[in-house]
């Protein structure tokens, strides 16, 4: 949890929703705009999982199932029924949020590392179905239609600043939603499910149902942000939507930006956003992959060194800064972070 | 007013029977202790009856209502507190915070649980610490936040595991004092002790156990000059009970 005094908080956070509302007004370039999109996407991933696998510390990396299900639900429902995609989200995150539970029930009786190794089997799964499903398109996928532009549709064809703006509204709908998660009881209770599971069942704590109260929402606004993928390209395949690689990504952004934090995953975003983008162009195709060897790089400094990731490190900073100490090197591998 | 009644409890665990029908019972504000040699079946009595196992055989009765075999989050909610052997306190949170999650069992608005968990603090003596992180504290510190986190689901009856292992005579002392306090809140205790010159003085009846049976029950005193609990002491290679 962030100790800043509420007021530099408060104002901080309105420094930040002004930079952020402003900035496709100065940086007007079509691609770094769409790198600055695919930055508050990732962002808005990386804080949903956070519920789940950094507060409540059940590491999950299954989660492209869930934005699969957002994709796919509201693109099938546009494609089937005409139905608003803005409708299509909310059926989207319904329909993640039931998939999750059912996942959930069973995969929570597995703790730690058990736990993700299935998730990672559910993730593949969902992977496999969507592919042989020939309702939505199987392996070929499904192409959106080209509707009328607008807010309505959510669909822009000559511009990206608007989806801009969607990705940002949620975000900020998913921080809205997690901040009011963590200071309510769910809140506490989640991060003692982390700490110590036994002890919070001592105190009355349901292990199974706040675990699933946090896989439900994070998946839910997980699958609000496939809804926007899929409006944003048009074009969804399991490929795309459904990859394991997706899920990892999105549990690197939160544990590279630190876990125990609401915008430690924003952190994470920026930096993974912009190592891929930027490999990107200065790779090409030959350097297909490079942007994943340095995430593995980072992904182990982190372990190494800063467990609580890139917040941690500047929350430690400050609080030694605070107490007038200079910051003293890093505990050896394996060392409790505070 | 019997509080909790035990009655033929049984736990195996395959081949090895941990608690061999064991009967006892508790009134309301009372203290129990409960010793035994390395291995007696303590701890499995006690996480028996706070719901983390589920008896092979017996009833475990809290004021009449069956609670053997409920889920430890169930027990709690019903009224059972307990510490653990080895702290569980739970590191990334404050101290304050641990004992909020404590007293959200009760009362799950945040600022009315923060009040508890503050009155809480200070009755254990903790107050200094609200702030600080948990892992911070001393060992002796994490054991009295244990209780403290404990005390803060109001209940009925508070189980305490080796709460003064590993502490200083002084320390002893003040675990002594602390749990006459909370005896005076009219809360019954059942307090599995290594620590003889903590148990002794503190225990209104002992209770005995060696190798998964009940050998004595009876006043410190009586219980410290039972030839069969002697034996059973220094049979282990231990010592005898002394007040």
């Amino acid at each position: 949890m962030s100790r800043l005094p509420s007021r530099r908080r408060l104002l901080a956070i309105a420094a930040a929703a002004v930079v952020a509302s402003l900035l496709p007004l100065v940086v007007k370039a079509p691609a770094a705009q769409n790198t600055a999109i695919l930055m508050l996407m990732t962002a808005q991933l990386g804080v949903a999982w956070n519920l789940l696998g950094g507060y409540a510390g059940q590491v999950s990396l299954g989660h492209a199932a869930f934005f699969g299900c957002g994709a796919y639900v509201s693109t099938f429902l546009l494609l089937r029924l005409g139905l608003s995609p803005w409708l299509g989200m909310a059926a989207g995150a319904v329909a993640a949020a039931a998939l999750s539970m059912v996942i959930g029930w069973p995969c929570f009786r597995l703790r730690g590392h058990y736990f993700a190794m299935a998730t990672i089997a559910v993730g593949e799964i969902v992977q496999a179905v969507v592919a042989n499903w020939d309702a939505l398109g199987g392996a070929v996928g499904l192409y959106l239609p080209v509707a009328e532009a607008g807010w309505r549709g959510l669909v822009w064809n000559t511009t990206k600043l608007p989806y801009y703006y969607v990705a940002l509204g949620l975000l900020v709908l998913t921080l809205l939603v997690s901040a009011a998660v963590v200071r309510s009881h769910v809140g506490y209770y989640l991060r003692a499910i982390k700490d110590e599971p036994d002890a919070a069942r001592s105190l009355g704590v349901s292990l199974t149902r706040y675990k699933l109260v946090a896989i439900a929402l994070s998946s839910a606004l997980t699958a609000a942000g496939g809804t926007l993928y899929a409006q944003k390209e048009l074009y969804i395949d399991p490929g795309s939507v459904l990859p394991t690689a997706l899920s990892i990504k999105v549990a690197l952004v939160a544990i590279l930006g630190g876990v125990s934090t609401l915008s430690g995953p924003i952190v994470g975003a920026v930096v993974l956003t912009a190592i891929e983008e930027g490999s990107r162009r200065a790779f090409g195709g030959t350097g297909r992959g490079t942007d994943l060897v340095i995430y593995g790089l980072l992904i182990i400094a982190v372990a190494v060194f800063r467990p609580a990731g890139i917040l941690g490190i500047l929350e430690r900073r400050r609080h030694l800064a605070a107490r007038g100490e200079e910051p003293r090197p890093a505990p050896a591998a394996g060392g409790q972070g505070t | 007013m019997t509080l909790l009644e035990v009655r033929e409890l049984t736990k195996r665990f395959g081949g090895l029977v941990a608690t061999d029908g064991v009967s006892f019972s508790l009134g309301a504000g009372e203290i129990l202790g409960l010793i035994g040699p390395n291995g007696a079946g303590k701890t499995t009595l006690f996480n028996c009856v706070a719901g983390a196992f589920a008896p092979t055989r017996g009833e475990i009765r809290l004021e009449g209502e069956a609670i053997g075999g409920l889920p430890p989050e169930r027990v709690a909610a019903l009224g059972v507190a307990r510490t653990f052997q080895i702290v569980r306190i739970f590191r990334s949170l404050t101290v304050v915070e641990n004992v909020m999650v404590g007293a959200m069992l009760r009362e799950k608005g945040i600022a009315a649980a923060e009040r508890i968990a503050l009155d809480t603090l200070a009755f254990t003596g903790l107050e200094r610490s609200a702030g600080d992180p948990a892992s911070l504290l001393t060992v002796a510190e994490q054991k009295r936040l244990e209780v403290a986190r404990a005390l803060a689901t109001r209940p009925r009856l508070l189980l305490l595991d080796e709460v003064m292992a590993g502490l200083t005579p002084s320390e002893v002392g003040e675990a002594v004092d602390l749990v006459r306090r909370i005896r005076a809140r009219g809360i019954a205790c059942i307090v599995v002790e290594h620590v003889m010159e903590g148990i002794m003085p503190l225990a209104d009846r002992i209770l005995v156990l060696d190798r998964g049976r009940k050998i004595a029950e009876g006043t410190p005193a009586a219980v410290a000059a039972d030839p069969a609990v002697i034996e059973a002491y220094l049979g282990d290679g231990g010592r005898a009970p002394g007040p």
